[in-house]
């Protein structure tokens, strides 16, 4: 979490990533199997300059790629415990240490306040490197936090889905997560600010079945896969194939399901137009003087 | 999703002797009340016999799951014509259909006016098929959407029956927003302006069942369960079959007991001994007593405390801790 605090204040649209982020390194993309250069890539806000595939990002470059500057981490104070004393094929303690391991974070969550234009949000950010970014107790509570906080400050909130669905080793208490994000959701409601939804590849299950489905406007990145039942599971059932393009971004816009698609290289734009339409009050609110923050309560 | 397992219809010979010394000792028990005699002596070896059979019987997770899909089980209608008088069905969700799988309407439960939801799972073959063995549509959700306005308008307390393995996982489901409709009922409900009791009475399948359960009071039958995700489903992602689902069923800690310990539901039910199926009148009358009780509870609490009361209910689930 410490190459969130690494980047500039102030950059164009598509940010500069840092050396340490990105080795000089070629990759196929696996949508025009083409070969890119990675430092190419990052610069392009991880869409392939090529044929526009969008990369699947991790929370911290999510940041970097949504934010005018550094994020003010809110979140990193809660932790995940193995209350049903789950175990599979793994325990589910050793699963938790793999992914904080890889991802730096106590679970799959990157909470904080930045600014976009410089208007000044809070931002919740799904951290899908981290176990598919499936939602237990930690991200339920970091979600709820972070919406109650932007209340308090009078702050529009952004989330950026990007979770296969509920997390199976917390079972009922991940299920819960559906209804204390909602109800902690009110926060917003309550003050009037806005509070947009990003849905990211992939944005499924009970994700798709609380939060990130209730915003006021919903954005959808292209190409992201989303929808509630896997399509595996739709194929079971109805025993026939799916069509070409089922659940994904450009079909649900055309089912009336989001409000639009843009492009992550627009995103910023196309959000801070919408924020001064809906409310200009944002503009006005002052970047905060500290960089890490307490707790919030 | 897996459909219900009904190959278990008998009873084991351990619950038919149970239930044959309930019996006894109810016989004695009311011979003691009518003539007046000390029967005592009789009735507490028999009471210690019972005990010690009741351990016995003690059930696996799996074998619960296997109670709660049981052929005979009562689904949600058979407790709504006992419980119930007046119950008008109001149909449809005024933009695209009516689901046969989410019904409901205004009723008198046990002489009090509510508003019942539920999910209804079928009686024969032909209406399961009708009714998707109670996996419901996004008009399902979207008619309880529409049922809590006018139950908010007109004062009704919601009485909602879960019993769903999930939200139906089809096409036309994707495209009519599976998701959103019930990302928009878990919204409604915690918004509404009435008193909300939540029943899961046999099986509480994801966001299908929580999108119908933000209860001021979630209550669960004995042999009921409620899970993120099916055993099925866990074992199929976890091992890739599915028929590791009784592994699955006691990893997922999905039981009415392991859900009152996990502070997830207010109250267990307890069913007739060997399963509500064996004596649905007995069933009907527990869960009758049990949602009546919570509904006077809350009856005396403002709108603002209703919605306060299930904000901070589920505000607070969840298992972390902090640094
Ligand atoms: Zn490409």
């Amino acid at each position: 979490m410490a190459l969130d605090k690494f980047f500039r204040r102030r950059r164009p649209q598509v940010n500069p990533p840092s050396e340490a982020d990105t080795p000089d390194l070629w990759g196929k993309c696996p949508q025009c199997k083409e070969n890119v250069y990675l430092r190419d890539l990052a610069l392009n806000a991880y869409v392939c300059p090529n044929c526009g595939f969008h990369h699947r990002l991790g929370a911290t470059k999510r940041a970097e790629v949504l934010l005018d500057g550094p994020i003010e981490i809110w979140s990193g104070r809660v932790h995940p415990v193995d209350a049903l004393n789950f175990r599979d094929t793994e325990s589910y303690p050793e699963r938790l240490a793999r992914a904080q391991a890889k991802t730096g974070r106590p679970d799959a969550i990157l909470t904080g306040r930045g600014q976009i234009e410089n208007l000044s949000v809070a931002a919740a950010i799904m951290d899908f490197e981290f176990s598919g970014g499936s939602m237990g107790s930690v991200v339920g509570e970091e979600i709820a936090r972070a919406a109650e906080r932007a209340g308090e400050e009078g702050l529009p909130l952004i989330l950026v889905a990007a979770s296969g669905g509920a997390r199976m080793q917390e079972s009922a208490l991940s299920l819960m997560q559906m209804a204390k994000t909602t109800v902690a959701l009110e926060a917003l409601s309550k003050r009037g600010l806005p509070y947009i939804s990003i849905l990211t590849d992939p944005t499924t299950g009970g994700v798709t079945a609380s939060f990130a489905t209730i915003a006021d406007v919903i954005v959808a990145e292209p190409g992201a896969l989303i929808g509630f039942a896997g399509p595996r599971v739709i194929q079971q059932t109805i025993r026939q194939s799916l069509p070409d393009g089922f659940q994904r971004a450009e079909f649900l816009l055309e089912h009336g399901m989001v409000d639009m698609i843009v492009d992550r290289r627009q995103q910023r734009g196309e959000l801070a137009k919408l924020l001064r339409l809906l409310h200009p009050a944002s503009v006005g609110v002052a970047a905060p003087a500290s960089v890490q923050s307490e707790q919030a309560p | 999703m897996t459909r219900p397992n009904q190959t278990r219809t008998t009873q084991t010979p351990t619950v038919q002797t149970l239930r044959e010394l309930e019996a006894r000792i109810r016989d004695l028990e009311s011979t003691a009340v009518s003539t007046g005699q000390d029967l005592d002596s009789a009735l507490t070896p028999l009471r210690a016999q019972l005990t010690r059979l009741r351990q016995q019987v003690s059930m696996t997770r799996w074998e619960r799951v296997q109670l709660a899909r049981i052929a005979g089980r009562p689904t949600a209608l058979e407790y709504v014509e006992r419980l119930t008088e007046d119950f008008v069905e109001l149909h449809g969700d005024r933009a695209f259909g009516d689901d046969q799988a989410l019904i409901g309407g205004p009723a008198l439960w046990q002489g009090r006016r509510v508003m019942l939801l539920m999910q209804q799972k079928g009686r024969d073959t032909k209406d399961k098929i009708k009714r998707r063995f109670g996996s419901a549509n996004p008009e399902g959700y979207r008619k309880a959407v529409r049922l809590m306005d006018l139950a908010d308008k007109f004062g009704l307390p919601v009485v909602a029956l879960i019993d769903t393995q999930g939200a139906y996982p089809g096409l036309e489901a994707e495209e009519r927003g599976q998701g959103w409709a019930i990302a928009e009922s878990i919204q409604r409900m915690s918004r509404l302006r009435v008193p909300a009791v939540c029943a899961v009475i046999g099986e509480g399948g994801s966001g299908g069942a929580l999108a119908i359960g933000i209860g001021n009071r979630v209550l669960i039958m004995e042999n009921a369960w409620y899970s993120v995700i099916s055993p099925e489903g866990a074992a199929s992602i976890i091992w890739k079959d599915s028929a590791k689902a009784p592994e699955a069923a006691e990893a997922l800690k999905l039981t009415a007991p392991d859900l009152l310990e996990l502070g997830i539901v207010e109250e267990v039910i307890a069913e007739p001994t060997g399963g509500a199926h064996l004596d649905v009148d007995a069933a009907a009358a527990a869960l009758g007593e049990a949602v009546s009780r919570h509904l006077d509870e809350l009856a005396g609490q403002s709108p603002e405390e209703w919605v306060s009361g299930r904000a901070e209910r589920f505000r607070k689930l969840g298992a972390y801790r902090e640094s």
